[in-house]
């Protein structure tokens, strides 16, 4: 721990005011000062949309911010991009760009902040606003072989009710190599395979013989266009929709959605709703982490420690249904709190449970330590660090595990985050080892923040009114198991969803995973994949 | 104890009005009210539990977990013949779940539930397959896999779908990204509803599909108000 080049306090000396300045100074013609809205802490309006790639330039890498995410929302006659960054220890800065509806070309930022790749392509796909200068458009979330080029789903005008859009299946389609030399073939993968007990997605090994050169993923097998249909639907309708497309970190993506309704209507949730929303989303972290380290164990053909683990996921789900009535801690969240109110007895069976696995893990941690043959298979595996790690903005734990030393519970809190004692382990080898080791000190973080939230607990109410017609737009954010996930929601006069976009640690972090996937034996995808521990449906959405 | 989350079933209210109250809360009209009952349709409940946290007089709540049931279409004598109830052999196919109906398939390996014991086993290709288990409401982008792996199977495939987004599309209904549920696109044989359902109710499922439970439509035991 404290490996770090630059830590998250290190990162976050810089303020405010010195963005600011270093912003107006350079770009005072092109851009103005908006009173800060939507829950960011600095908002920009761009005057002059060429300048966009370089003020994007100027943020990620002169004042060091991070990359949220790009924001697209099609309005009355313009659309409306926002370019979200984060300042460590500060908050978020949004950068605006106003266009007219007939634009159908935007400068790309990808030159400038590679981490945007993704966030443009998605764009392309599912608005049909093209990237000037992006490098590789089309093929992404509607996959070519089954769909029509031109099919702007996200539009308003296109209606989400079933019709015959996509094409017959094309056989003939294929995808796009990137390795040339002579012997060299490609080997598909997916998107069913390991009997479907992985989720649906798709590689392409390109290799030469043995070794395995570059494993492309495909994904958005599973993409179910939450953010189309959540559009028109009453908020608590669209908040199972949040809920419900990656049940593994349920709570986190409903708590970020919740908290973007509650800023829309200006409401504080009580102190006891925000420790309890802490609980579970420690519990959440709790066993998605155990579950990840279960699935490490098992891509090594370590039974033993890999059905230990199972074990311990289960008694955590079991402990969580038996307290909130779900395994998955679905139907807790509501804007404004919780849905219902628990006892502090029954909160301290919830933490038995969790030292109990706690006990469990601190034994298993010190054997796998000991264990030499585990750990060559997890030593320089699947590496990403230092330049790159922060050139792919990687979030959550892979981030932690490669230097990124930033973590929303601590570099923009949320829930009271800021009141409760924790560290942020960090670790600079990025290889499968580091991962596997920052879990484990995850894991024990989580346990001890139950405790401090459960400690904390003070009488009141767990659910503040939070309703009426407030049209409007915000963030909201949570340190998902996985990473950093960011919500936008925008609620139009009748009280409707009028926009929603989820961005997730998943979708932030397959687009680096190539890069830990490079010249690799066959043999090691797995424990690549597993390490990794990304979800597709999760970035699929 | 937290194997199941349970689930609401039928439930006598004493005046039509709860029962009124009960089938408006429910999100994606899993609930009728008639009269003075209200009627749970499990293969459409989301398990948002609102029915049971959000009004004042809460639906019955069955703590259970033996949901599974014939489909409606193509149920009927689709139970596995004698041979295969020692060792029947599962394809499971991610058709746009959320995560939550896979993670409790996969727990059925785990040493607890250690489904290997009753004779079941998970495998990788269609052609040693004999149950297609599919999760989720089969994404248009998965649709041509779906249908792909199970014309690969033996004449004696069977279909369960697992999951109330399987049975009914659940929250993402049927969209044109989404084929609202495995029966619009393949013979569907078994349901295990439930969002998710737990392990045991897929392992239930399993012994239905396999005649060692019988494949009757058992009405769920209420359980009195909790
Ligand atoms: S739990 Fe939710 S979805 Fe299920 S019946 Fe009750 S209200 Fe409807």
């Amino acid at each position: 721990m404290g490996a770090c080049s630059s830590s998250m306090e290190e990162r976050g000396r810089t303020t405010l005011n010195d963005v600011a300045a270093a912003i107006e100074g350079r770009f005072g013609n092109d851009i103005s000062r908006t009173p800060a809205s939507h829950g960011c802490a600095l908002t920009y309006s761009l005057t002059k949309p060429s300048s966009l790639p370089a003020v994007c330039r100027s943020l990620f890498w002169d004042c060091g911010c991070l990359l949220g995410g790009i924001i697209a929302e099609e309005q009355p006659g313009r659309w409306q991009m926002h370019y979200v960054f984060l300042l460590l220890l500060s908050g978020w800065i949004d950068v605006v760009l106003t266009l007219p509806i007939e634009t159908t070309t935007v400068p790309s930022i990808v030159a400038e902040v590679h981490a945007a790749d993704w966030h443009e392509r998605e764009i392309e796909d599912l608005f049909g606003i093209r990237f000037e200068n992006h490098p590789r458009l089309g093929d992404f979330v509607l996959h070519d072989q089954i769909w029509h080029e031109g099919i702007d789903p996200m539009r308003r005008n296109f209606s989400a009710s079933p019709a015959q859009l996509g094409k017959q299946l094309d056989l003939e389609w294929q995808p796009l190599l990137v390795v040339g030399d002579p012997g060299s073939f490609a080997m598909p993968v997916g998107p069913v395979y390991t009997g479907g007990l992985g989720e649906s997605l798709h590689f392409l090994l390109e290799t030469v013989g043995e070794d395995v050169i570059r494993a492309i993923p495909r994904l958005f097998y599973n993409y179910r266009a939450v953010e189309k249909i959540a559009e028109g639907r009453t908020v608590p309708d669209a908040l199972l929709l949040a809920e419900r497309f990656a049940a593994t970190s349920a709570f986190a993506h409903s708590l970020a959605f919740c908290q973007a309704v509650e800023r829309i209507h200006s409401v504080e949730v009580s102190a006891r709703a925000a420790l309890l929303r802490v609980l579970f989303c420690e519990l959440e972290r709790l066993r998605q982490h155990v579950a990840a380290i279960s699935a490490i164990c098992d891509s090594t053909a370590l039974a033993v420690p890999a059905a230990q683990t199972s074990i311990i996921t289960e008694q955590l789900l079991r402990a969580s249904g038996i307290l909130a009535g779900h395994r998955y801690l679905f139907g807790l969240n509501v804007p404004g709190g919780l849905s219902r109110d628990f006892k502090t007895e029954e909160c301290r069976k919830l933490l038995a449970s969790a030292d109990e696995a706690e006990r469990e893990l601190r034994v298993l941690e010190k054997r796998l330590r000991y264990s030499s043959s585990f750990l060559d298979r997890l030593e320089d595996v699947g590496v990403v660090k230092g330049a790159n790690a922060r050139d792919l903005n990687l979030v959550g734990p892979i981030g932690r595990a490669s230097g990124q030393h930033c973590d929303l519970r601590k570099a923009c809190p949320y829930s009271g985050y800021e009141r409760l004692t924790f560290e942020v382990p960090c670790e600079t080898e990025g290889d499968g080892y580091a991962r596997l080791r920052i879990l484990f000190a995850e894991a024990a973080q989580s346990v001890r923040l139950m405790h401090q939230a459960v400690d904390a607990l003070e009488p009141g109410p767990v659910r503040i009114p939070c309703e009426g017609n407030h049209p409007g737009a915000a963030l909201g954010w949570a340190e998902a198991p996985r990473g950093a996930t960011l919500h936008w929601v925008s609620i139009d006069e009748k009280g409707l969803v009028e926009r929603y976009h989820a961005i997730t640690p998943s979708f932030n972090n397959w687009l680096g995973f190539f890069m830990a996937a490079e010249n690799f034996a066959f043999q090691d995808f797995p424990i690549i994949l597993a390490t990794w521990g990304l979800s597709a449906t999760e970035c699929d959405r | 104890m937290g194997v199941s989350p349970g689930r609401p079933v039928n439930t006598d209210f004493s005046s039509p009005d709860e029962a009124q109250l009960a089938a408006a809360i429910c999100p994606v009209n899993a609930i009728l009210a008639q009269g003075k009952s209200a009627l749970v349709d499990p293969g459409k409940c989301v398990h948002c539990l609102r029915c049971r946290w959000g009004i004042p007089t809460p639906m019955n709540w069955d703590a259970g977990y033996e949901w599974a049931r014939p489909s409606a279409g193509n149920g009927e004598g689709a139970t596995f013949p004698a041979s295969f109830s020692k060792s029947l052999h599962i394809m499971v196919v991610d058709a746009g779940d959320c995560g939550a109906c896979l993670h409790e398939v996969k727990q059925l390996n785990n040493p607890l539930y250690n489904m290997h014991r009753l004779g079941f086993f998970f495998t990788a290709t269609p052609r040693a397959a004999d149950l297609l288990l599919v999760v989720g409401p089969v994404s248009e982008n998965m649709r041509g896999a779906l249908q792909k792996s199970w014309e690969a199977m033996p004449s004696t495939r069977r279909v369960m779908a697992v999951g109330s987004c399987a049975i009914s599309g659940g929250v993402f209904g049927r969209s044109f990204m989404c084929a609202g549920g495995v029966g619009s696109v393949l013979p569907v044989n078994f349901e295990v509803p439930g969002n998710p359902p737990p392990p045991l109710a897929i392992l239930h499922g399993l012994l239905m599909a396999t005649g060692r439970k019988p494949a009757t439509k058992s009405e769920p035991v209420a359980e009195g108000r909790s």
